[in-house]
Order: C-alpha cells, then sequence, then structure tokens
C-alpha cells in the first residue's frame, strides 16, 4: 500500500482567541508538483476545522465519513453538538482501526475548535498515534516548525502574531521542504466559527549570498 | 370484560385506537414499588423504596449507575429494569470509548424509548413492564426523565412511579417550584419527604428506602445508609404521618393504591388512553 497524490506539512497553533491553522495548497505526485490547487483543510460541522497532509483521497473518504457524522448529529436536533474532542477522537478510532487491518488511511490529521470557549489542538497520524498540544504540525513541519514553535509560542498569542509565527514556520518549510508550494491558505477557528484564507504566496529570499554559486567551494561529491 | 377481545397480543388495535398489552405493560409499572426523582438546575435525585419478598429476603436493587453522569431508578418488572440498564451503560461506555465524553442524557433517553417501541410493535415480543426515571447531566444542566413501557419518554422537574406514587406526587407538585434553585441537601431532603409520604403511615428510616444523587461535580452514586440516616434524623421527619393510620403493609397497600388514581386507571368505555397523556 502507498500513497499516489499528497499533501505535505500542516502547521497549527493555539492564539488567543482559537486556532490557527496553515497548509499549502500543492498535491504531489510523486516528486512531480502535480496540483497546485488543493484545499487541505475543511471546516466539520460548527466547531471544527481538520487539516490533513498524505493521501489525497484518503483525506475526501474521511470528510465523507465526517459528512456522515456530522449529519446524524444533526439530525438528534437536540441543542448538543459533537464538538472538537469528539471528532478527535472518533478520527483516532477511525484510523487505528484501518491501521489494524492493515489498511491504513495514509494520512496525519490535525483537528482543531473552539467549543464553549475551550480550545482544543490534537493530532492522529495513519497509526493511529494521537495527542493533544498547544501547536502541532504534520510531517516536515514535526522538524522544521515545531522547533521554531517550542521557542516563539506562547499563551495568549494576538491574531496577528500568530499568523506571522505560523508564515514564519511556512517560509522555512518552503525553503526545505521538495514538495511544497508557495501558495497557501491559513485558516482560522474560533467561537463564532471558522474562516479560510483566500490563496496567498508567501515572499522568498533567494539573494542569500550562500546560495550563489552553490558547487563553489563543495568538497567533491559523495 | 369486554376488553379481553383485543388484548391477546401487543400488535392487535382496539377498536377504540388502543393496545391494551402496552397498557397492561403500564399497570405493572404501576404495582411496583414506589421511586421518584427530581431536579434543580445543577441536581437530580432519584429515590426509591425498597421492597422486600419477606423479612428474610434482602430487597431489590432498583437504582443503578449507568454512568458517572446517568443514573436510573425503575418501577416495575426488575428483571427487565436490570436488563434495560445494562442496554444503557453499553451504550454509554461505547460512546465514551469513541468520543472520549459523556453521552448526552437526551440522547440515550431517546434510544431507550426507541427500543421500547421496538417491542410494542413486534408479535413475537412483549413490552418491558418497567418504568424507568432517568437522571443525567449534560452541557445543557441536570435532567430528569421518565421513560414509559409505551415507548414514550416525558421530561420532569420531579415524577414518582410505583405504588403509592400519588402520594409522593401531590408532595412534589406542591413543592416543585422551589426545586429549580434549591440547594444539593434541600433537594435531597425534599426526595426523602416524597418517600414518606409513599410510605403512608410508615416510619421513615434509612432501612426502608435508597437515595442517589448526581450533580454538577459530583458523579452518580448511591448515598450510603448511614448518610441517609443522618439526614433523616437531622430534618426531624421520622415522625409518623397523621390521619388513617388503617394501611400497616405494603401488600394491602396495594388495592388502596387503585382507586386513588382515576385519572390513570384505564376507566372503561371513556378516557384517554394512559400513553396518550
Amino acid at each position: 500500500m502507498y500513497p499516489y497524490v499528497t499533501g505535505t506539512s500542516v502547521v497549527a497553533l493555539k492564539y488567543k482567541d482559537g486556532i490557527l491553522m496553515a497548509a499549502d495548497m500543492g498535491g504531489s505526485y510523486g516528486s512531480t508538483l502535480r496540483y497546485k490547487s488543493v484545499e487541505r483543510m475543511k471546516p466539520i460541522g460548527k466547531h471544527s476545522l481538520l487539516g490533513a497532509s498524505g493521501e489525497i483521497s484518503d483525506f475526501q473518504e474521511i470528510l465523507r465519513y465526517l459528512d456522515e457524522l456530522i449529519l446524524y448529529d444533526n439530525m438528534w436536533d437536540d441543542g448538543n453538538s459533537l464538538g472538537p474532542k469528539e471528532v478527535h477522537n472518533y478520527l483516532t478510532r477511525v484510523m487505528y482501526n484501518r491501521r489494524n487491518k492493515f489498511n491504513p488511511l495514509w494520512n496525519s490529521l490535525v483537528l482543531g475548535g473552539v467549543k464553549n470557549g475551550q480550545k482544543y489542538l490534537g493530532t492522529v497520524s495513519m497509526i493511529g498515534v494521537n495527542f493533544e498540544d498547544n501547536h502541532v504540525a504534520t510531517g516536515f513541519g514535526n522538524h522544521l516548525a515545531r522547533p521554531i514553535l517550542r521557542q516563539e509560542w506562547h499563551e495568549n498569542l494576538s491574531f496577528e502574531n500568530g499568523v506571522r509565527l505560523l508564515e514564519k514556520c511556512m517560509r522555512v518549510l518552503l525553503y526545505r521542504d521538495r514538495s511544497a508550494v508557495n501558495k497557501l491558505q491559513i485558516a482560522k477557528i474560533t467561537e463564532d466559527g471558522v474562516t479560510i484564507s483566500q490563496p496567498y504566496s508567501l515572499k522568498t529570499y533567494w539573494e542569500f549570498s550562500a546560495f550563489e554559486n552553490p558547487a563553489q567551494g563543495a568538497i567533491g561529491s559523495w | 370484560m369486554f376488553r379481553n377481545q383485543y388484548d391477546t397480543d401487543v400488535t392487535t388495535w382496539s377498536p377504540a385506537g388502543r393496545l391494551f398489552q402496552v397498557e397492561y405493560a403500564m399497570e405493572a409499572v404501576k404495582q411496583g414499588s414506589a421511586a421518584i426523582g427530581l431536579r434543580s438546575k445543577t441536581h437530580v435525585v432519584l429515590g426509591c423504596v425498597n421492597k422486600a419478598n419477606s423479612e428474610l429476603s434482602s430487597h431489590q436493587k432498583k437504582i443503578f449507575k449507568v454512568d458517572d453522569h446517568i443514573g436510573v431508578a425503575i418501577a416495575g418488572l426488575t428483571a427487565d429494569g436490570r436488563v434495560l440498564s445494562r442496554y444503557m451503560r453499553n451504550e454509554c461506555i461505547n460512546y465514551s470509548f469513541t468520543y472520549e465524553s459523556p453521552l448526552p442524557v437526551g440522547r440515550l433517553v431517546v434510544q431507550l424509548a426507541d427500543k421500547a417501541q421496538v417491542c410494542t410493535q413486534r408479535s413475537w415480543k412483549r413490552p418491558y413492564g418497567v418504568g424507568l426515571l432517568v437522571a443525567g447531566l449534560d452541557e445543557s444542566g441536570a435532567h430528569l426523565y421518565y421513560n414509559c413501557p409505551s415507548g414514550n419518554y416525558f421530561e420532569y422537574q420531579a415524577f414518582a412511579i410505583g405504588s403509592r406514587s400519588q402520594a409522593a406526587k401531590t408532595y412534589l407538585e406542591r413543592r416543585f417550584e422551589s426545586f429549580r434553585d434549591a440547594s444539593r441537601d434541600d433537594l435531597v431532603k425534599d426526595a426523602l419527604m416524597a418517600i414518606r409520604e409513599t410510605l403512608q403511615g410508615e416510619t421513615l428510616k434509612s432501612l426502608v428506602c435508597t437515595v442517589a444523587v448526581v450533580g454538577v461535580g459530583e458523579p452518580f452514586h448511591i448515598l450510603d445508609q448511614g448518610t441517609v440516616q443522618q439526614m433523616i434524623d437531622a430534618f426531624e421527619i421520622v415522625a409518623e404521618q397523621e390521619g388513617p393510620a388503617a394501611e400497616p403493609d405494603t401488600e394491602a397497600g396495594q388495592e388502596a393504591s387503585a382507586e386513588p388514581e382515576p385519572e390513570q386507571g384505564a376507566a372503561a368505555g371513556e378516557g384517554v388512553a394512559p400513553m396518550d397523556i
């Protein structure tokens, strides 16, 4: 079993009013950066936001499962609703059960949301590893973005500072992750609901002297 | 009686549009020993009268913990009640496992009601002969529901079921407006007073009753006998009721319970079928 069309990192953090999440819009086909308008973050119900990296078709399948889940939840029509914690745990069960059948959904998911003033941010991997934290990332984001967040994240970030921090992480990923594309969306979820930004690009700088004549002074091949 | 013609199985309607088997099942609830429930904004209290077959035997368990946030008191066929409690516990635990969150009481109650309804529409089944007072807490506060064998359910501020429950209901009707904002201890006191009403003359002591509480920050638990006795003493409600001390025994009391409830007993020819209320 292997993935075909994949998305790269998702990065998310808790800020003053809720959760901020960022993901680029690339869908790679192996090493080809084939699709450049893939929305890898989607709102779930009233209170949650799901971001995914990995196989895009599996992400679409998960969205169908969640669609049905939310539908049945709404059909009760009783004032109760599934919050981000419940959705996260449901996804954990789904991912883990598929893993146990040796037929995983090839995704790493980030689930964030706010319900009754409580902020929630969690992640589930394709083997069912799940946890919550103040900031999470998938794939390369774990290696490149989390260290930045560990240094610079703090409680009660303002919206502007949160976005700035996420953009800093996404810029590093853009420079260093081969499957990153320079077209991203940032999503925010607060008590009032979900907003996903229009796609935009980050400004990059390629004139660092270290990048000029990169082969100069190289000590031979491997 | 002429109604015997249409009461052979649950899937036969009477010409008056009634399902007699279901109504008979509701009768079974009325014959069981009393159970009462009342709630405030933050707590729900359940109480029941302990009935034992004889002096030698222990009394039947009528209050069950379903989950940390839900408990149930039953009246009627205790065996049916046990089975339904097991179903409720199963539903709660499955929901908790999948969502790591407590099952909202309102949803559990609907599932229970739908389960009961199935038994009113299958010729090879019979209705459950037990009424359930479901007490629980969820996001929207404290709730008390009553589930009937008919498959109906209702939400209540306070309610009583079982034999001589009318006496308790009268007490609760007088006092229910104060329950919403009552403190936990006052609520328990009211529950004990309501239980005393159903005893009709018998002394109220912790041996003859069971009380359970669930509330915000307080998981469902049955109060131990010592605590209950302390509360009875503290509220000084041991004193016997005045009036006809004519009912010595629970058995003799059963017949007396039939007539004070005319609006519930199916008056032949007239009358709303109980489940339509």
